[in-house]
């Protein structure tokens, strides 16, 4: 936008005659912020489908474990305690980024990425454990749907750390500049997000899967 | 005031933006408490062996993970009415109807069909 008034300015006299449209920028200032948000929101529809599966086949053993035999309730509240612990912590960063002090925001976005590696870590563990016991994917309809919609938020919070790790280069490299700033609240909304989807697996799949 | 001046100061200001969203030390720790508090519950119900009706178990599970998901839209995600003139609810409501048809469309005609196909089942579900 500035590149176009600038261009247009020097063309002739007082510039303020030339400035026909707006000199101030006419997206919002944080149009961005609103397309990760549509992003999310479609996200949450590879969710929800994801979601619909479990809910028609999660009952359906084909004679194998049942979700009370195989799905433990201590390593889910070590999860969601280590997931919604990383969301506050991330909170805490932005927060410190609304203060510009870059240093505090680094440390809490490590704290974050370390909590987040965690919950990776325990589902993995318990992954490898269904599996060695030959409960894998492949052993019924639940256990297929369990682990698309298990493991596609896995990978999401995979993603998550990825992003956080080179966001963090960036932060270092080139400071608390507006456009990292945009990034920094792009990640928290996708990290949050990312809890949100939690919330619905620990109580739709977990808890709901262990009723007698 | 020239041009340049009056661009360098539209430049100043978007840099200086805050990006429209204006967390507090307050609301996310009233969402952290209220998400901690709305987590323990269902954990309690379940691992206490609380409710001893199934159906009532998960109709409170359910209803607690919504009010869960509210209070991580509120505080965490920042969401209200007006937040980008009101683009971000309606993207929300949309995705939300949708969802709500996904998987009670779903779950309803797929229930109905196992139901209808169980005879059949019955010879054919064995491993």
């Amino acid at each position: 936008m500035s590149d176009m008034s600038s261009t247009m300015t020097p063309d002739g006299g007082p510039g303020e005659k030339l400035l026909f449209h707006e000199a101030r920028d006419v997206h919002t200032a944080n149009g961005t912020l609103l397309g990760f948000w549509v992003y999310l929101m479609s996200d949450c529809l590879i969710f929800a489908c994801l979601f619909a599966a479990y809910g028609v086949l999660g009952r359906e053993y084909a004679g194998g474990p049942t979700g009370a035999e195989v799905l433990e309730l201590p390593t889910v509240a070590l999860n969601t305690t280590l997931l919604l612990l990383s969301s506050i912590t991330y909170g805490f960063a932005v927060l410190e980024m609304q203060r510009d002090r870059k240093n505090p925001m680094l440390a809490w976005l490590v704290v974050t990425g370390l909590l987040g590696a965690g919950f990776l870590t325990v589902e993995l563990r318990e992954f490898a454990h269904l599996i060695a016991e030959g409960n894998g994917p492949q052993r019924s309809a639940f256990l297929t749907s369990f682990f698309s919609l298990v493991g596609t938020h896995g990978l999401h919070v995979t993603c998550g750390i990825l992003w956080l790790i080179v966001l963090m280069v960036q932060v270092m490299r080139k400071g608390l500049i507006h456009a990292n700033k945009r990034r920094l609240l792009c990640l928290s909304m996708f990290w949050h997000f990312l809890d949100v989807v939690w919330v619905g697996v620990f109580s739709f799949v977990y808890l709901m899967g262990v009723l007698p | 005031m020239s041009a340049h001046d009056e661009l360098q100061h539209a430049h100043d200001d978007h840099d200086h933006d805050d990006l429209g969203i204006h967390a507090t030390f307050k609301g996310y720790m009233t969402g952290f408490v209220l998400a901690v508090i709305l987590t323990i519950i269902p954990f309690w119900l379940v691992m206490g062996h609380v409710i001893k009706d199934s159906s009532t178990a998960a109709v409170i599970i359910l209803g607690l993970a919504a009010v869960q998901i509210v209070v991580h839209m509120i505080y965490f995600l920042h969401m209200n009415s007006k937040s980008e003139g009101g683009w971000n609810m309606l993207a929300l409501v949309f995705t939300i109807v949708l969802v709500v048809i996904t998987l009670s469309g779903s779950i309803w005609i797929m229930y109905h069909l196992n139901h209808n196909m169980m005879p059949l089942m019955d010879t054919s579900n064995l491993p």
